[in-house]
């Protein structure tokens, strides 16, 4: 029997003005698998993504999250959808007035109630940073912290909801490689631990290799060309091995 | 010019955003489950950020205010008046408006620097994607804290500008304390305090609104950053002085002045 997708996206198109970003897109996710995106900076891998967690509209097509068509959740339903579905940003967006801690507890005012924050917060917070090796850091504000220190908290936020899928964008651009080989590792025990289904968008060599189960790439606005990281390294179309050569 | 013509220039489409925002306000501020404690959070940080400067500067204007009107009243042997001249200054425009400037300045900016921010590095994108509506948290708060805060510090303003008007008036002259504010509050009456906070209340609206305006929809990285919080500032200053303008109008056909 097939297995089912957690995530399919179908025929999907994004314009900006004149620029077409996303033309009749499709993908689909499994049950922790993870699944890198592929594409040129500027070919809409970010948008595709912030599509699929409706931070931006697409122009048509259909996303279905863990069985819910997103396009027609109101917005509370959309907001409890959220919850599985954690978003790891290329900048990682902790919010600066605030300390790790309360970082942390940011995701749970809206999905937990108060007596479950009560009671649950603080276990759930360590436990957040320990997976990400962190929990030290627990009272400092983001500016204290390193650039890999920042990511590993930023995934710490991600993974508090402990949601099926996590979408990262870009996890180590701008780290140093050591660091950037770290995050990779974190990110594949993330996925052992929890059995997360990841959509990773990467320019990274090494993060692809060591974290991609299936690859796709996204050329010209389209699922050019997918499958395993050896089968497009070996993949003959001009356009797939110009982008291995260039990278 | 045409209808279609007049919609593409920056100025009015800017205005037709910012009307646009100012319904959402409105719009999230009407639905339940407000974020009531980063309101209490905002109200606390608005005024105490403006307060030090608005202290001075009331303080100063109170001072200067009666320097410079007493040889003026002198030559016309009206110098028993300084003390009413000076409260009603004060109360009726020179309060308000001095607050709301600084205000303008200090938190117009503040706003559109720290929401610029957030803009630029995602931190409102998740905010939204962990399920929080970024608008009620970051901006509902924040306008409405500034729409509280402002006639508040003015009221401030009006007490610690009539401690440096007693203060310039006893400069050359021997007025006791309670003299002088029995002068200061006989002038005043109830139709110079309402139009005054109820001005302030609007000054602050506007304040809230356009620095959220501007650093909500910040673009363009560190430089849009900055760009956010100048242009809240100019426009900020500039709505002040129309809604001044307006407030007189208004007071003036409704006979309070």
């Amino acid at each position: 029997m097939d297995k089912k997708p957690i995530i399919q996206v179908s025929n999907l198109n994004k314009s900006f003005g004149e620029n077409h970003v996303l033309k009749d897109f499709s993908l689909s996710l499994y049950e922790a698998e993870n699944l890198v995106i592929l594409g040129k900076s500027g070919s809409g891998k970010s948008v595709l993504i912030k599509c699929i967690i409706r931070l931006i509209h697409p122009d048509s097509g259909e996303i279905m999250v863990l069985d819910h068509d997103i396009s027609e959740l109101e917005q509370d339903e959309m907001d409890h959808l959220r919850a599985e579905v954690g978003f790891l940003f290329q900048s990682n967006a902790l919010y600066d007035s605030m300390t790790v801690r309360q970082n942390l507890l940011f995701p749970l005012r809206k999905h937990w109630t108060k007596e479950e924050r009560q009671d649950h917060a603080e276990s759930a917070i360590q436990e957040a940073l320990e997976d990400v090796g962190l929990a030290h850091t627990i009272d400092m504000m983001p500016v204290e912290l390193s650039g890999g220190m920042r990511k590993r908290i930023a995934l710490a936020r991600t993974l508090i909801l402990k949601p099926k899928v996590i979408l990262y964008d870009e996890p180590t651009t701008g780290l140093d490689p050591i660091t950037a080989r770290e995050i990779s590792e974190l990110m594949n025990s993330i996925q052992k631990k929890y059995k997360t289904a990841a959509i990773i968008i990467s320019h990274d060599l090494n993060c692809i290799r060591m974290t991609g189960n299936r690859i796709i790439m996204l050329i010209d606005g389209k699922n050019y060309a997918e499958g395993t990281y050896e089968n497009l390294l070996q993949n003959e179309d001009p356009k797939v091995k110009d982008f291995f050569e260039g990278l | 010019m045409g209808l279609a013509k007049k919609i593409e220039n920056p100025f009015f489409k800017e205005v037709g955003e910012i009307s646009r925002f100012t319904a959402r306000f409105f719009r999230e501020a009407t639905k339940p489950k407000q974020e009531w404690d980063e309101f209490i959070n905002q109200c606390y940080w608005i005024g105490f950020k403006a307060l030090t400067l608005v202290g001075i500067t009331a303080f100063i204007m109170g001072l200067v205010l009666t320097i410079q009107s007493r040889p003026t009243l002198v030559e016309f042997g009206a110098e028993s008046l300084l003390p009413s001249m000076v409260s009603v200054s004060l109360v009726r425009e020179i309060s308000p408006v001095i607050t709301a400037l600084i205000c303008a300045g200090k938190i117009g900016s503040g706003i559109g620097a720290e929401l610029g921010s957030m803009r630029v590095t995602e931190q409102i994108d998740a905010m939204e994607v962990s399920g929080t509506n970024p608008f009620k948290y970051l901006v509902v708060t924040r306008v409405l804290a500034a729409t509280v805060m402002v006639p508040v510090l003015s009221s401030l303003a009006i007490a610690i500008g009539l401690y440096g008007g007693f203060l310039g008036v006893n400069m050359k002259g021997d007025v006791s304390w309670t003299l002088y504010w029995h002068q200061a509050y006989n002038a005043l009456i109830y139709g110079d305090f309402l139009p005054s906070i109820i001005k302030t209340i609007f000054f602050g609206f506007a304040i809230g609104i356009v620095g959220c305006y501007k650093g909500y929809y910040s673009q363009k990285g560190t430089e849009g950053v900055g760009k956010s919080a100048t242009t809240a500032v100019i426009v900020a200053s500039l709505m002040v002085f129309i809604l001044d303008l307006i407030a007189v109008q208004v007071a003036d056909i409704l006979g309070l002045t």
